[in-house]
């Protein structure tokens, strides 16, 4: 099969879909490996969920074109939707129906007979630690609950290709580790996940190739290697005990690391943003090292961290403008997009 | 919100990776369902929204009593003498007229579902596609059987005496039935054209309102001036009053039943695939 042949899940060529005057998605070329996890970076309204829903053949592109395990998304929709699931930014399961109700609907609708399709759903809640919600309505479900009982739709039938819209936007931070841990379970099965997210760390936990998206364009893609290199190490925030040493520890990080030196509010805290100069070291390395000349020259730290690259930095490096500048061009037709929870 | 995560940290149980792991081992996929298994799936969902939200059975209980009861007495002196003895012309038109009526609500909620995100999933699956819209319009089918035994029974209580007998009545029931089945497209094709809820609502009442009144549901067409008659005679609704009438009536009016069948299909081959069109363009 082509899936052998190419080893590509996924293969855009000059993708498009304007809404109106809006050029939505405006020449997306992407090429993701099959078994790995592709992550889409960028912030509201850079055209990722347009780019996915797209590829799931719920919009049809205006040019370009695009294929799915060698498949057509146009002319061959059918044997794509027979290949992948999607979970939407918002649950994409019945809100009136119970846990169970939904995940047997769903069941019988990929061709499970009554009882396998039930058998199916409780395994599924089971392992999905649902259990006891599953006779409640899917509206009663908390935040984290409804993203559970949706990527359990999606997986009813292992789907080759796993589309995540925004999967952990608007959870608490517990909830999104789990969806993390079960989007690892997932892709260790062999299927293919193809996951948007606005945080840079999301991407960085799970993804193995990540295509930076602004504007309906994808302006950097590569390993998170090489993203990150293009961005610096990130940043050490540091508090210490005594706010008469801060001056002279912002002169020391300037010194030690070639940092850019901030000075927070709180008298005793600053934070240095690790340069690209020095991003030989890695982060912790570059940190453990200001740590100790710090001591060394007598200042006490009482706490410190530290911070990947955000977003916006990333954004600041790659277009010279940060993430609120692309809100203008959004897709603002898409109310889904702009609603972030 | 800040409660919701509270109670969540509490109940929700860990996800268990193994048995997660234990479930995606791709076992054999299911041959996909048959056009007929996958719209029966979509009536069992909307026969589980009537279970969930019961007071969607309202508009066929209490509007089709409330039908039968005002035109009964409001007319039944002027027209026939007595509410008695209209009554045994009116209960099968006002039966056709409310249950038509109904299926203006198919519009109003096709409208509302297909925003929600659980439609996103429908139109990737690979099922046949107007599987979603046959479905919702079964579980409709049984919306408008419940009015009709409604009515007929607040009918039959004040005084309307069926000659076709049971056999009568149950054709004259699942012909008004079929025909409001192949209705409801034309509401399908408005929910998904209009942007609002409103404006369905709106263009629904335009078209209803002329169609039912305009008819031989209340009178006898021949009172009425000729341009007129001209376009009540020839109303699909006319046709389906006058079968309905003629089988619960003990009669076999074949003419008007082979019209009535013939807008039925009119009417699934024209506003089905407009339908499907629009649905595919969403």
């Amino acid at each position: 099969m082509s899936t052998q042949t190419s080893g590509l899940a996924i293969e855009t060529a000059g993708l498009v879909k304007t809404f109106g005057e809006t050029r939505a998605v405006d020449g997306v070329d992407l090429s993701v490996p099959a078994g790995t996890v592709y992550g889409v970076l960028g912030p509201n309204g850079a055209g990722k969920t347009t780019t996915v829903k797209m590829l799931a053949t719920l919009l049809r592109p205006d040019g370009g074109e695009a294929h799915v395990f060698g498949h057509d998304i146009v002319r061959e929709a059918d044997e794509v939707r027979g290949r992948v699931s999607l979970t939407g930014q918002y649950a994409s399961v019945d809100e009136d129906l119970t846990g169970t109700e939904n995940l047997v609907l769903l069941g019988r609708l990929l061709g499970h007979h009554k009882k396998a399709a039930r058998g199916r759903a409780a395994q599924l809640l089971e392992a999905f630690g649902l259990t006891e919600a599953a006779a409640k309505q899917v509206k009663q479900y908390s935040g984290g609950m409804r993203r559970r009982i949706d990527i359990a739709a999606s997986i009813l039938n292992t789907p080759d290709l796993l589309f995540l819209d925004e999967p952990t936007t608007g959870l608490d931070p517990r909830s999104r580790n789990q969806v993390w841990d079960i989007v690892r379970a997932v892709v260790a099965q062999g299927t293919t996940v193809l996951l948007t997210t606005q945080y840079l760390d999301e991407a960085d936990q799970l993804a193995s190739r990540i295509a930076v998206i602004d504007r309906g364009r994808v302006i950097a893609e590569g390993t998170k290697g090489e993203l990150k290199s293009s961005v610096g190490a990130g940043s050490v925030h540091l508090r210490l005990r005594d706010p008469d040493q801060r001056t002279l520890a912002a002169d020391l990080l300037r010194r030690v690391l070639d940092a850019q030196v901030q000075l927070e509010p709180d008298p005793v805290a600053l934070t240095a943003r690790l340069g690209t100069a020095a991003s030989d070291d890695s982060a912790a390395e570059q940190a453990s090292r200001a740590l100790s000349e710090l001591s060394r020259a007598g200042i006490t730290v009482d706490n410190f961290s530290l911070g990947q690259p955000s977003l916006d930095e990333v954004f600041l490096a790659l277009t010279g403008h940060d993430t609120h500048d692309s809100d203008h061009t959004d897709d603002s037709h898409d109310p889904k997009d702009e609603v972030a929870a | 919100m800040s409660t919701a995560t509270t109670t969540e940290s509490k109940e929700l149980a860990p996800v268990s990776t193994e048995s997660l792991a234990a479930l995606l081992i791709s076992e054999e996929r299911p041959p996909r369902p048959s056009a007929w298994s996958a719209s029966m799936t979509f009536g069992w969902r909307a026969m589980l929204k009537i279970k969930h939200v019961p007071e969607q059975l309202f508009d066929v209980t209490a509007f089709p009593i409330m039908m039968v009861l005002m035109y009964t007495y409001l007319f039944g002196g002027a027209l026939a003498g007595s509410p008695g003895e209209y009554i045994q012309f009116l209960l099968p038109g006002i039966l056709v007229m409310s249950v038509v009526m109904i299926t203006m609500y198919t519009g109003v909620s096709v409208n509302t579902d297909i925003e929600k995100g659980v439609f996103d999933r429908f139109r990737t699956l690979p099922i046949w596609r107007p599987s979603t819209m046959v479905g919702y319009l079964l579980g409709d089918a049984l919306r408008y059987t419940i009015a009709s035994v409604v009515m007929l029974t607040v009918g039959i209580i004040l005084g309307y005496r069926p000659d076709g007998g049971i056999v009568g009545v149950l054709a004259g029931i699942a012909l008004l039935v079929l025909f409001s089945f192949a209705f409801s497209w034309i509401w399908t094709m408005f929910g998904l054209m209009l942007r609002t809820e409103k404006s369905v609502m709106g263009v629904s009442m335009m078209v209803i309102f002329p169609l039912t009144f305009l008819s031989n549901v209340f009178v006898d067409p021949k009172t009425m001036p000729g341009w007129l008659q001209a376009f009540v005679n020839n109303s699909p609704i006319t046709h389906l009053a006058s079968a309905v009438r003629g089988l619960m009536g003990g009669d076999w009016p074949a003419a008007e039943v082979a019209w009535t069948l013939g807008w039925t299909g009119l009417f699934v081959l024209v506003f089905g695939p407009i339908t499907m069109r629009l649905y595919n363009r969403k």
